[in-house]
């Protein structure tokens, strides 16, 4: 595959720069045609810029794209999907009221007698959607589906443009390991097919898994290109994060041993569950205890995690709370009992974007204390800058609006919004995902310290090494119930995997290197 | 990067009205003192001004939540007729009467608030609701008759003065302090505005989000009941079919013009006031002005335009490409 590679798009000496600060500094970047290219890099590396310049968000100060050989300059993610290079982002960006296939063929409806036909436009999108296995109701709106079909709506979309180029913009973060082998099986299709595919992850597994090239960039940069076959994990993480740091960065890393002796029992939950949602499960949490939940999307972790903040009713059992009974009505009641939560949706349950990182933060412990018991501006102002100063968040200053910070920024906000409440436990369900390696690992020693001082954790993350690498205990979800519970050192990927697969359902992640 | 204070663009508006008018009307800047009291067309304006910025004051908090109350008008109506009735045709002092109106449009907050937190209907058909009904109730309270009443300590609230002032200026300022304090000095003011950026996040942070939305409705309707209780004293009389008569349409552009967005989350009292403010300068001007009052309509709808040009992103984008352009073309 791999032999005679022929050019599609090339970038040449790309420069961009925003009000006087350099994003890109003349970087290139080769895509060949029937491979997948990987481009690779921290958060603040340069890859969401040179994306949007590739598709035509913005206009590069210096340089040049060529398509085929031939000098292009894409005005508009439109021209960019008329030269035929396809974009499928991070968060879905897709409309959510239409439906699927409304979705798919937005702006290019088929048309009989200038209106719509609307009954080809419907066989179309399910003929396009049994291509990816994904056999869904195209009239039904798509907000009903879940993030990954969503996610999935959106690669279909794309390949509808008959692309060249396709761009996946981190499309894995919210898909589960089946799906992720259900994208890297279409994936491989359009490789054979000799499309150019762009793949942007933080994920190494799924670098490995499906790369032919690796592109990494660094602080607007590039760093190198590379074959994947070439570049050991150790080297990409190096060359990703800078020498100091990578030991960490690989997933194999040794953590040392915790928190052994964990303390009294601090909640305990009897058969709490709900209709629908999660079958009844017991859990018991001691302080400064740290638990993992592994399980795929939709295996029921985050569920059993809103019931034990109160952000969902609990429609049986009981949760005790050093041994007196509680009931959630809301998460406010959660949070009377020192309960934090951080949601998997940073974006729509977690940050508000307008308001400004100070009010941001404050904002459980205010509510905690009540409308009418306002933290003076002073004392917010010194807890707030402490807090940034502790967790390393980059801001140009405490009243800079949410928005205009990294993913990574905002998540440790976010943390340190419960962290300033000064929790007995905290729930934090994907407290890393998409955001990149280096504040991946400052906020996973960030929560194994928080465990030694004392405070329960509730720990949820798709990335398995993650979980089994933090855990005192691990609890095992799938199809909508707790399938087992391990104590530290009882499981490994492969077994876990297992566990998480069943027997019944033999999507185990076959073709995945796991490390 | 510069970025300009939130209330420039709302009180250079403002300025450059009044530096038209210091052309355009002679003496418009000109204060009399007769019987101790100011007069002039500055004190006219503030006074006549006066329900509005009342009613833009609590529509700001309801906006800040991403609702809107279309129904302030209505109660404004039924909060005035139900203080004339009582005075006039129960001989109650003005006191427990004005309180008792003032209750009464606290009641058609708790029913707005109600049905948009707990049937989560929209804001915009639930207002609607009230502002039907309540127009057609106050209207039930008088028989369709204009009520008038005579009662001189009643008018002291809209035709008063203190100090040299109108009363109704004091009221509005005490209102306006009042806001400032609940928003500044307690947490409501980060409460609602996170409300209204993001629901959801806001409960899950362990805000109320239900009880401070209910709560901003039922501020906006006590504003609006005391616009209306300040009008009819003013006229001396309830017309139930006038009374705060497209008061909302004024209050949601008072509110947009002090540069509060109508996508909630934060937002400005003093632009509010300031808003209110362009709005009856700019009434009073073309009423000088000599120019047909059936124009004045027109002349705010082209306000309107201009306002939502000036918050719109895609028509600076567009106008920064025009100017870009004719650069081109001069260069």
């Amino acid at each position: 595959m791999l032999t005679n590679p022929r050019v599609v798009l090339e970038l040449k000496g790309i420069s961009k720069q925003f009000s006087g600060i350099s994003a890109l500094s003349k970087v290139d970047l080769r895509l060949y045609a029937g491979e997948v290219h990987t481009l690779m890099g921290q958060n603040g590396a340069g890859k969401s810029t040179l994306i949007k310049v590739l598709t035509g968000v913005h206009a590069p100060d210096q340089g040049d794209i060529y398509l085929g050989g031939q000098r292009v300059q894409p005005g508009s993610t439109l021209q960019a999907q008329d030269l035929g290079i396809s974009t499928v982002y991070q968060e879905v960006n897709l409309c959510p009221n239409l439906s699927v296939a409304e979705n798919i063929f937005i702006g290019r409806y088929p048309k009989r007698f200038g209106v719509i036909n609307w009954n080809a436009m419907r066989e179309q999108a399910t003929a396009l959607l049994r291509k990816l296995n994904v056999d869904i109701d195209v009239t039904a709106t798509l907000s009903q589906y879940s993030l990954a079909i969503q996610q999935m709506v959106a690669i279909a979309r794309a390949l509808n443009i008959s692309a060249r180029v396709l761009i996946l913009d981190e499309p894995t973060s919210s898909l589960d390991e089946a799906e992720v082998q259900l994208l890297f099986g279409v994936l491989r299709t359009l490789r054979a097919e000799g499309m150019a595919i762009l793949f942007v992850t933080h994920f190494l597994e799924q670098t490995y898994a499906i790369s032919d090239r690796i592109t990494v960039m660094r602080n607007g940069e590039r760093e190198g290109e590379y074959r994947c076959s070439d570049l050991s994990r150790l080297d990409l993480v190096n060359k990703m994060v800078g020498v100091d740091s990578a030991a960490s960065g690989v997933p194999n890393a040794t953590v040392p041993a915790q928190n052994s002796a964990a303390g009294a029992v601090f909640l305990q939950a009897e058969q709490i569950g709900k209709k629908g949602a999660i079958e009844p499960f017991d859990l018991t949490l001691h302080a400064g205890e740290l638990l993992g939940f592994c399980g795929l999307l939709g295996s029921g972790r985050t569920e059993a995690a809103r019931l034990l903040f109160g952000a969902d009713q609990t429609d049986s059992g009981s949760i005790r709370i050093h041994g007196q009974s509680h009931r959630f009505a809301a998460p406010r009641d959660a949070i009377a009992q020192g309960i934090g939560f951080c949601s998997e949706d940073r974006k729509h349950e977690g940050a508000i974007l307008n308001l400004s990182v100070r009010e941001n933060m404050v904002l459980a412990l205010q509510a905690r204390k009540g409308m009418f018991r306002k933290i003076a501006l002073p004392a917010q102002q010194q807890a707030v800058r402490e807090l940034v100063q502790r967790l390393g968040i980059k801001t140009a200053d405490i009243e800079t609006p949410m928005a205009s910070l990294s993913g990574g920024n905002q998540q440790k906000v976010l943390l340190a919004r419960w962290l300033l409440m000064q929790p007995h436990m905290l729930i934090l369900d994907e407290p890393t995902r998409g955001i990149d390696v280096r504040a991946k690992l400052d906020i996973m020693d960030y929560i194994i310290e928080l465990g030694r001082s004392g405070m329960s954790i509730v720990l949820i993350s798709s990335e398995l090494s993650e979980v089994l690498r933090c855990s005192d205990r691990v609890m095992v979800f799938r199809e909508r119930r707790v399938c087992g519970e391990y104590r530290r050192g009882e499981l490994n990927e492969d077994s876990v995997l297992q566990v998480i697969a069943g027997s019944a359902v033999n999507h185990s992640a076959k073709g995945v290197d796991h490390v | 990067m510069f970025k300009p204070h939130p209330l420039l663009k709302p009180g250079m508006a403002l300025l450059v009205l009044l530096l038209a008018d210091l052309l355009l009307i002679p003496g418009f800047f000109q204060l009399e003192v007769k019987d101790g009291h100011l007069y002039g067309s500055v004190i006219d304006i503030l006074n006549r001004a006066a329900p509005l910025m009342l009613t833009a004051l609590g529509m700001t908090l309801v906006i800040a939540t991403r609702g809107t109350d279309i129904s302030v008008g209505a109660v404004a109506a039924i909060a005035g007729t139900v203080a004339v009735l009582l005075i006039g045709a129960h001989d109650t002092g003005v006191l427990p009467a004005v309180l008792l109106a003032i209750g009464c449009a606290a009641l058609c907050g708790l029913w707005n608030g109600a049905l948009v937190v707990g049937l989560g209907m929209q804001p915009i058909i639930t207002t609607m609701i009230l502002m039907v009904a309540g127009r057609g109730l106050a209207q039930l309270l008088t028989d369709g008759q204009i009520e008038t009443v005579r009662d001189a300590p009643f008018f002291f609230i809209g035709t008063g003065y203190l100090f040299g002032l109108p009363v109704s200026l004091y009221i509005v300022a005490m209102v306006l302090a009042l806001i400032a304090l609940l928003v500044h000095k307690t947490a409501f003011g980060l409460f609602i505005q996170a409300v209204g950026i993001n629901p959801v996040a806001s409960c899950l942070a362990g805000i109320k989000a239900g009880a401070l939305t209910v709560a901003a409705y039922v501020i906006c309707s006590v504003c609006a009941g005391l616009a209306g209780v300040m009008i009819c004293s003013n006229v001396k009389s309830a017309d139930a079919n006038n009374i705060g008569l497209l008061l909302e349409l004024d209050a949601i552009l008072a509110v947009t013009l002090g540069g509060t967005s109508l996508d909630g989350g934060k937002f400005s009292l003093l632009g509010t006031v300031i808003g209110a403010l362009i709005i009856q300068t700019l009434t009073y001007t073309i009423y000088s002005l000599g120019v047909a009052p059936e124009l004045n309509m027109i002349i705010k709808a082209v306000v309107v335009v201009a306002v939502c040009l000036s918050q719109s992103t895609e028509f600076k984008k567009l106008s920064g490409s025009v100017s870009a352009q004719f650069g081109k073309r001069e260069a």
